[in-house]
């Protein structure tokens, strides 16, 4: 029998830090290439992940990315202090963006980044309180007996 | 087809040092959109692009790229090449535009 996997870590993200942005995610994505998971999970989870750190980066002043990996799955969740956000149904449409110009011109803020992360997750949820911040969570399965 | 077979034909300037010039190249995607890159290249692919700051490592980083070229003479941001030495991803400058250096990779991949 293999023994149960309970490996979990948390990244601190500061809001603006475009310098270190893709950071959390990269270790993680490390972490998860140490690991018996197939290319095909790790690449969801880096897309899925490197999104939802950008958005607190871009929007956010703080935030903290937490993660768990078990056998079955991995799951992210991201807390933010950020302004929150007043419709996630609106945020979740393809193409809908609040970024300024000046994150635009870097090429993010299409609007692509929400539903990116639900493209990428098995589970996807996020919860939002106007004022305060968002959280979102990931959850990616793995699936058993692939390696590669 | 590697990085340093389109060197000549791109009349690329490699600016980074540690990148692996041997590095296959599978594919080619052109985009400023870091999200839509995100999406849609694929590992081993070329990226050109116009974007010059530090995110574009991490993008190529995240996918497993094989590499970026910086279209239209733009250069990288001393940030940009400071993370892409660490992270060993080739960023190359080429004085074509994306649709030239698009076109010439097209056909060279055809082959």
């Amino acid at each position: 029998m293999t023994q149960e996997r309970h490996i979990e870590g948390s990244f601190h993200l500061t809001g603006g830090d475009f310098t270190n942005a893709g950071a959390a995610s990269s270790e993680l994505k490390s972490v998860l290439a140490s690991l018996s998971i197939t290319q095909e999970v790790v690449r969801r989870a880096a897309i899925a992940t490197f999104e939802a750190e950008m958005n607190v980066i871009i929007h956010a002043v703080a935030g903290v990315m937490y993660y768990l990996i078990t056998n079955d799955f991995i799951k992210v969740v991201l807390n933010d202090m950020g302004p929150g956000i007043p419709d996630i149904e609106q945020a979740m449409q393809e193409g809908y963006s609040t970024a300024p110009d000046w994150i635009r011109e870097m090429g993010w803020g299409a609007g692509m980044g929400l539903p990116n992360m639900k493209k990428n997750s098995d589970e996807f949820k996020v919860d939002s309180v106007v004022g305060e911040g968002t959280t979102v969570e990931i959850i990616i399965r793995i699936k058993e007996g692939k390696t590669q | 087809m590697n990085i340093r077979d389109v060197v000549g034909p791109l009349s690329l300037k490699v600016k980074t040092t540690k990148g692996d010039l041997e590095h296959t190249i599978t594919g080619c995607y052109i985009s400023d959109l870091l999200s839509d890159v995100m999406a849609n290249a694929k590992e081993g692919e070329v990226w050109i692009t116009l974007q010059t700051h530090p995110n574009i490592v991490a993008v190529a980083a995240l996918k497993n790229l094989s590499g970026i070229i910086i279209t239209n003479k733009r250069t990288p941001e001393e940030e940009t090449m400071r993370k892409a030495e660490d992270e060993r991803i080739v960023i190359a400058v080429s004085p074509l535009s994306t649709f030239e250096a698009g076109g010439i990779l097209y056909k060279m991949l055809q082959c």
